[in-house]
């Protein structure tokens, strides 16, 4: 399933609504559920805040499908693209304090792949998948 | 479900219990305008109550991290008080739990402040 959503809060919500019904309807259990919830949130939220700037012209590429691994989930936005090594280490003692640059973080640690790509004509695009243990 | 906050005093520290979802939107801001709220009034021992949290997202980390450094900036306090195993998995991925002090009892968390 694909869709282009408003770059908005609303449509982090419904993403939301529609990869926890897809992952509780693929069998993964409530812990799994939450660590692709959440993953799927900062992707969302990173999209329409950082990248779209909540620009109402601007869509959000949502999709998500069942894969014989498990569960793959793309989130693409219409930005001025995104260099992840910009983004400074936020396990750094130095940076533990700061406010923001966890997202792609968390993502990481909850989900099994997880890849970056510019978008054409600009932009970015996230993919991750969750692996469902007896796939 | 938005986070629901609600506040009271044990000796001299704020307990603020927090119920619900810290996340980007309302849970942030409210739990942004609490923290502010307190400091204005003078209470700088905060001790925030996170049993009943089922979700924080990166911009609620971001807000614990900021109320942190906030309060303890103008010489208070905050320590976190039961903290479910979610958000403690969190806690650790951010390496946030070297900067919290956080308890399991709140009799012995009200006890620690200075």
């Amino acid at each position: 399933m694909e869709e282009q959503l408003e770059s908005t809060l609303e449509s982090v919500d419904h993403a939301e609504e529609q990869v926890l019904r897809e992952a509780r309807e693929m069998g993964f259990d409530e812990d799994a559920q939450h660590e692709i919830g959440i993953s799927l949130r900062e992707c969302m939220v990173n999209a329409v805040v950082h990248g779209n700037r909540y620009n109402a012209r601007k869509k959000v590429h949502f999709g998500v499908a069942r894969i014989p691994a498990g569960l793959e989930i793309l989130v693409g936005d219409e930005g001025d693209g995104f260099q992840i090594s910009e983004v400074p280490d936020p396990l750094a003692q130095e940076n533990l304090l700061r406010q923001s640059g966890r997202g792609v973080m968390m993502i990481r640690a909850f989900m099994d792949e997880f890849d970056i790509r510019s978008r054409q004509p600009s932009g970015t695009e996230i993919r991750m998948v969750k692996y469902l243990a007896n796939a | 479900m938005s986070v629901k906050i609600t506040t009271r005093q044990v000796g001299d520290v704020t307990v603020v219990d927090a119920a619900g979802r810290i996340t980007l939107g309302d849970g942030a801001s409210t739990f942004r305008d609490t923290v502010k709220d307190l400091l204005a009034g003078g209470q700088k021992k905060l001790l925030l109550n996170l049993a009943e949290v089922s979700y924080i997202d990166s911009s609620g980390i971001g807000e614990l991290v900021s109320g942190f450094t906030t309060v303890t900036n103008q010489g208070g306090q905050v320590k976190l008080l039961n903290l479910t195993k979610r958000v403690q998995d969190l806690l650790q991925i951010t390496k946030l739990y070297t900067v919290f002090e956080v308890f399991e009892d709140e009799a012995t968390a009200v006890r620690s402040y200075k």
